[in-house]
């Protein structure tokens, strides 16, 4: 278990390693680094199956657990307890959430962990391998469409011509052969008045953005907002269309992917609020108005469509999908189901099955984009708590018996270093804005970090201290580290003399 | 020297541990227990939260243990017994009014009924009271100790025969010892009368490790005080023969199990585990043997149920202490789910006796005599001896009184009429007579008691001691009781043939359908009571 | 070792199941519907409540179907007197104590077996206590509890590790309960609700239920069950949407319960707070 915070999944952990935020690669470079050492490379797997280990090696070389303890904050012998650990394991996975991506060197930080597989042969095999667990139930599924800027549906490459023309034969279309801005770009090309039309669906980056204030600037100075969503969330409150869209996961038909790949129904159960449309109809009819003409906007339909632009799919009708509660891609046949693992090819025998060989990657490391400094002396994290979702717009409309509102959590140390008490209201500040939230005392929170949740962005808009450091391969923000300061704002609890509190 | 006992528990007050330590937990309890007096709120939080464990779950093992209290109570205490041989001698439950005196089951003292324990912090107060033996030594077999040597000194033990099991295991070696126990044909003391050499070879082929040896001495049964006895007066016995059952099977760690009530056998034998230890008995090669074998003493606390053996295990293992369905059976699958030797301190004893280098010793039992008897005390006899023999060892019923029944084995055991007490005191003889030897006890009452009240004292005993795991003895203990108290009182709902009805439907769904022993046999007694002894007025 | 096979009779007819079968397995292949209380298809079988012994040769007492391995040549008996006389106390004992008038089959079963709860007499001590209602989500009614164990085992070591309930005290006075009994937004409760859904006398009930119950207005005839795809993150968990089609006077669709099916291979019918209870914002 990896994670700067003490959590409840640490607490089953045999190993836990406590590591300063944003110290990823120099961590898995060091792990890397020990399993080399101590003999423990899968030797046969890595000549057959990879390329490009010898270079890696080499960088490695230099990142003993030593030197990398003072970067990572890992004493040296738990990063050599947690690589021969991993490398002995007959069976291993490395599972990761946003603490990896959202950095701005969040890709490398996922290939250094690739590299870890790759030098033990854990991956290709069941029960071993990589899998990001995802926060939203349709992240891999809306990849798996097409909804990447640089993909087509079943992840084909928007410049592979054999993969566009299988498209536009279906489509009836043309496809634009470059590939299209991810999030980030955009903002910037609103910045430069490059962007002056959005169309946003179920997304709320008014409040959702790092850099929040920036955000909600450039989202307002466009020329046209459109907003479809089953709220009036802040970002519609910009909009200059709004599009009342029926809630997908109950109030409409259609598929799911989760984490493991698995295409799943979902099916409607309530009738929706008069007025609402489910976001398949709504897109026919706006297709329809362009002049365009998608076909009926009946979800099996489109279903079938998918199955003839990605193989990756063509096996999953929509009766076998409802038979078997869920089917997991790669599907190609109609007939028979493939291993629940991907990248087995890289054991087969002939060299001809193993294809092309998985390469090793050489990452450096990056700091993070805000540092520390006398000024900013605390790291503040940012994540979510169990019981609710994202910025909130849909849990904050249950009553959770778990939920406490928007806090600042500091630890034991760094409370008493401050002189703040439990509920005691501060401010935080970051290079880019401050927010004033209530201190919580988290004992899981080791000295000189702090953590905060996106998840009352009304009350609370942590997103005004983020920082827009962006990943250039992902496009994702660095929202798990941010410099700050703790100011005080009310006097001492029990402090003689000083002015009471109005 | 090496350290007598597998591995630290009773962990000292600090940081939290690194993995869960359930198996650390009783002793834990009984740590902040000792201290305080009572367990509060805080106190078992903090020992969750040290242990690793959810505090629902210390608080739900804690409280199902009869020892502890969750409201304040002073440290010294006094225990008085409500057993029914000390309520029939006339012990009488203290009131809600004097918070240093609380009731208990029996303490195990039958002899001294009407029996109290003292003690403060769980130790005892009292000295501890003389061996209750009236036979001469030369007349016994397994208690030729007691009342003899110093119990606190293995020198004397030695003087006095000790060790000589052991040195004649070594030159057997463990194939032989386990030829030599199946061969005695040794059975089961605890009152099941398994055939003990079966035992010692499915331990001994059992697959996998560790195995355990395990010491039941959780001696519960009403009228039962042989193991206290032996564990008080002859300490080093159990430690010699959990030594040779460890080698003979394969085990390398031992456990006893001692009810929290015997405080005095607690101190001694922990006494004996570390001179023991100190003289290389126990350790890393025990008693020369060649392979390392340590006991660790599990102090009860509190609960009959204990003293069934899977319940037992789980009690060592932190859990609650419940009954766990069989099989898998120990020998396959007992303390921790390892292979397991587990034997009443009586069945252990007798190991000693068939390894006597000058050859294996007659077959001896021991009876826990009390109630109405000149001498009430614990007397051993050769196999076979009859219930009439024993009496009259014990002085018979007292000038003046009528012997009108005996309870034999307890509060699980039966009620014999007086003609009856000719029957020879084996399984085999009691069975035909619908009756058990059980665990040894023999409570002997005379004209002057009431049976039915002794009756409606055993249903209360058994509804106190359900663990409420299983639906037919947590409700069915509840309504024989009710069913008792209205005809105890005189107050039948209906008839009291049907009120008889209830008591037969519900006690033969407890013995067909309860997990253990407890629920099985907690009708046995009051059904003879009913059946023989018409105590009712309805006996078809 | 799979594929073996264990060839067993029920009330003298052959039955073969496979090696690892339970002897309810047996029975329920021979044809013969064994009732069950405590038995839940996603925790480990307890055997604690008794009510499906049968008869097996060669044992002094009743057998435990549920957990019992099906062995080769066992000879089972599920009609016995012994059994039918076990099952109707079984019956009687927890009817005569639990409030089971919301658990499924019981009085089908008490016709079978001639169970009558009421002759043990009005004072017959009961468990009877009032609601537990510390919180939004569900209401704890241990009126109605016959100490499964399902519940602590779900919350317990066999799937959410989060140990905020036990069984405390013993005896007639046993109970499920968190730490000294403090309401459960005080103990280590994370709302998964994954003790409702293994609940099988409905003592442990979501509170919209519970209200609706208490205010008359709960109607299961205008109910219908959907399965949908949790939407609150990457697991995938399947719910089961309990929609109530009008509530009172207004018509509209409520979603009164989720449940999440068992078979499911992704969380075998186990949930987190959000897509146990965070439905409601479909409502307005």
């Amino acid at each position: 278990m990896v994670d700067p915070r003490r959590t409840a999944t640490a607490e089953f952990a045999d190993l836990w390693l406590p590591i300063d935020v944003g110290a990823d690669i120099p961590l898995a470079h060091a792990i890397a680094h020990e399993i080399i050492a101590a003999g423990l490379v899968h030797e046969e797997f890595v000549a057959r199956a990879t390329t490009g280990y010898a270079e890696f090696a080499a960088q490695v070389a230099d990142w003993t657990p030593e030197r990398a303890e003072a970067r990572t904050g890992v004493p040296a012998d738990l990063v050599r307890a947690a690589a021969r650990a991993y490398a002995t394991a007959p069976k291993a996975q490395l599972c990761w959430t946003l603490g990896i991506t959202e950095h701005r060197s969040g890709v490398d930080n996922v290939l250094a962990l690739c590299n870890l597989a790759l030098l033990c042969g854990h991956v290709g095999r069941w029960g071993s391998g990589l899998s990001p667990l995802r926060g939203q139930n349709n992240v891999q599924g809306g990849g798996d469409m097409g909804a990447l800027p640089n993909r087509l549906p079943g992840f084909q490459a928007v410049t592979d011509p054999d993969a566009r023309a299988r498209v536009e034969a279906v489509w009836g279309a043309p496809v634009p052969p470059e590939d299209g801005r991810n999030l980030t770009e955009m903002f910037a090309a609103m910045e430069t008045g490059d962007l002056r039309a959005l169309y946003v669906l179920g997304e709320n980056p008014a409040q959702s953005e790092a850099d929040a204030t920036r955000a909600r600037r450039l989202l307002a100075g466009l020329d046209h907002l459109v907003v479809q969503d089953l709220y009036l969330t802040r970002t519609a409150e910009l909009a200059d269309v709004v599009l009342p869209a029926t809630a997908a996961w109950c109030e409409s038909n259609g598929t799911v992917t989760n984490s493991e790949r698995r295409v799943q129904r979902v099916r409607a159960a309530v009738r929706a609020p008069e007025g609402a449309r489910d976001d398949l109809a709504i897109l026919v009819a706006v297709a329809d108005r362009l002049g365009a003409d998608l076909g009926p906007a009946d979800p099996e339909t489109m279903w079938d469509e998918l199955r003839r632009v990605s193989p990756l799919h063509t096996g999953m009708g929509w009766a076998r999908i409802e038979a078997l509660g869920g089917i997991q891609w790669p599907c190609p046949s109609e007939t028979d189901l493939e291993p629940s693992f991907l990248h087995g090819r890289l054991w087969a025998d002939d060299p001809a099955d193993r294809g092309r060989p998985a390469p090793f990657s050489v990452v450096e490391w990056v700091p993070p984009a805000d540092p520390l400094a006398p000024d900013y002396p605390i790291r503040l994290t940012t994540g979510r708590r169990l019981d609710s979702y994202n910025t909130g717009v849909q849990t904050r409309r249950f009553s959770s018996p778990l939920r406490f509102g928007e806090t600042v959590d500091l630890s034991p140390a760094d409370a008493a270093d401050l002189g703040v008490a439990p509920g005691e209201t501060v401010r935080v500040v970051s290079r880019r804005g401050s927010v004033e939230a209530p201190v919580r005392i988290d004992p899981g929170l080791r000295a000189g970090l702090a953590f905060m949740t996106l998840h009352f962005g009304d009350d609370v808009d942590t997103n005004r201290l983020t920082v827009e450091a962006v990943d250039p391969k992902s496009g994702t923000a660095e929202f798990k580290a941010t410099a700050v300061r703790i100011e005080r704002i009310a006097a001492p609890v029990g402090a003689r003399g000083g002015t009471p509190a109005p | 020297m090496t350290d007598p006992r597998p591995v630290p528990v009773a962990l000292p007050v600090g940081p939290p541990v690194t993995r869960p330590r359930r198996d650390a937990l009783l002793p834990a309890l009984h740590e902040a227990h000792d201290a305080a007096g009572w367990l509060a709120p805080e106190a078992l939080d903090a020992i969750a939260d040290r242990l690793r464990l959810g505090r629902a779950e210390v608080f739900g093992v804690a409280s199902s243990y009869a020892s502890f209290a969750f409201t304040p109570r002073p440290r010294r205490l006094r225990r008085v017994c409500t057993g029914v041989m000390c309520v029939v001698a006339g012990a009488e439950a203290p009131g809600a009014d004097a918070p240093g005196v609380v009731a208990s089951p029996c303490l195990g003292r039958c002899e001294q009924a009407p029996a109290v324990l003292d003690t403060d912090g769980g130790r005892a107060v009292a000295p501890v009271a003389p061996a209750p033996v009236p036979q001469p030594p030369t007349e016994r077999s397994l208690l030729r100790r007691v009342g003899v040597v110093d119990p606190s000194s293995l020198d004397d033990y030695r003087a006095h025969g000790g060790t000589a099991a052991l040195g004649h295991a070594r030159t057997l070696g463990p194939a032989a010892v386990r030829a030599a126990v199946t061969a005695s044909g040794l059975t089961g003391r605890g009152g099941a009368a398994f055939p003990a050499g079966r035992k010692w070879e499915a331990v001994a082929a059992a697959a996998g490790g560790p195995k355990y040896v395990v010491a039941n001495a959780d001696e519960s049964e009403p009228g039962t005080f042989k193991d206290r006895v032996v564990l008080e007066h002859d300490p080093f016995a159990v430690v010699e023969a959990m030594v040779i059952a460890g080698f003979a099977v394969g085990a390398t760690t031992g456990y006893v199990y001692v009810r929290d009530e015997y405080p005095e056998a607690i101190a001694r034998l922990e006494h004996a585990i570390d001179a023991a230890g100190a003289a290389g008995l126990l350790g890393d090669d025990a008693g020369g043997l060649g392979v390392p074998f340590r006991i660790e003493v599990r102090r009860g606390a509190g609960a009959y149920v204990c003293g069934e053996e899977t319940a037992l295990f789980a009690s060592i293992e932190g859990y609650r202490g419940e009954p766990r369905t069989k099989p898998p059976f120990p020998v396959d699958a007992g303390l921790f789910g390892r292979p397991t030797l587990v034997h009443n301190v009586e069945t252990l004893a007798n190991v000693l006796t068939i390894l006597d280098p000058s050859g294996p010793r007659p077959e001896t039992k021991l009876f826990s005599v009390s109630g109405a008897v000149t001498r009430p005390g614990l007397y051993e006899v050769p196999m076979g001896t009859t219930l009439a023999e024993v009496l009259d060892l014990a002085g018979g019923v007292p000038a003046g009184r009528t012997l009108q029944a005996v309870l034999l084995g307890g509060a699980a055991g039966t009620f014999l009429h007086p003609e009856e007490i000719g029957v020879p005191l084996t399984v085999e003889a009691t069975r035909a007579i619908g009756a058990t030897v059980g665990s040894g006890a023999v409570f002997v009452i005379d004209d002057t008691t009431d049976l039915a009240t002794v009756v409606l004292g055993i249903a209360t005993f058994f509804r106190e001691e359900s663990c409420g795991q299983c639906v037919p003895c947590r409700v069915g203990t509840v309504r024989q009781e009710e069913v008792l108290h209205r005809l105890v009182h005189g107050r039948p709902l209906g008839s009291v043939a049907e009120e008889v009805q209830r008591l037969r439907d519900v006690g033969a769904a407890m013995r067909d359908a309860s997990i253990c022993g407890l629920g099985q046999f907690a009708w046995n007694a009051i059904e003879g009571a009913v059946d023989r002894f018409g105590v009712f007025g309805a006996s078809t | 070792m799979s594929g073996h096979e264990v060839a067993v009779t029920v009330d003298g007819r052959p039955v073969v199941v496979p090696e690892g079968a339970t002897v309810l397995d047996a029975c329920t292949a021979a044809g013969i519907d064994t009732p069950t209380l405590c038995f839940g298809d996603t925790v480990a079988a307890r055997n604690v409540c008794r009510i499906c012994v049968v008869d097996v040769a060669g044992s002094r007492a009743l057998v435990p179907s549920c957990s019992r391995p099906a062995e080769p040549g066992m000879e089972i008996a599920t009609d016995t007197p012994r059994v039918r006389h076990a099952r109707r106390m079984v019956l009687e004992l927890l009817g005569s104590s639990v409030d089971l008038s919301l658990t499924d089959h019981v009085e089908e079963w008490n016709a079978r077996y001639g169970a009558d709860p009421d002759r043990f007499g009005p004072d017959a001590a009961t468990v009877a206590q009032p609601v537990k209602v510390d919180n939004d989500c569900f209401v704890r009614d241990y009126s109605r509890c016959i100490l499964c164990y399902q519940c602590t085992d779900a919350c317990g070591e066999q799937w959410q590790h989060t140990f905020a309930i036990a069984i405390a005290g013993r005896g007639f006075d046993a109970t499920v309960s968190t730490e000294h009994g403090v309401g459960l937004p005080d103990s280590a409760c994370v709302y998964c609700g994954n003790c409702i859904e293994v609940c099988p006398t409905d003592a442990l009930m979501f509170r919209t239920e519970f209200d609706l119950r208490t205010m008359g207005t709960w109607a299961s005839e205008r109910q219908t069950r959907t399965d949908t795809i949790c939407a609150f993150c990457g697991v995938g968990c399947t719910l089961t949407l309990h929609v109530q089609h009008g509530v009172g006077d207004d018509d509209g669709d409520r979603i009164v319960k989720v449940t999440s099916p068992h078979s499911s291979s992704v969380t075998a019918g186990n949930l987190c707070i959000k897509g146990r209870f965070g439905a409601g914002h479909v409502h307005p």
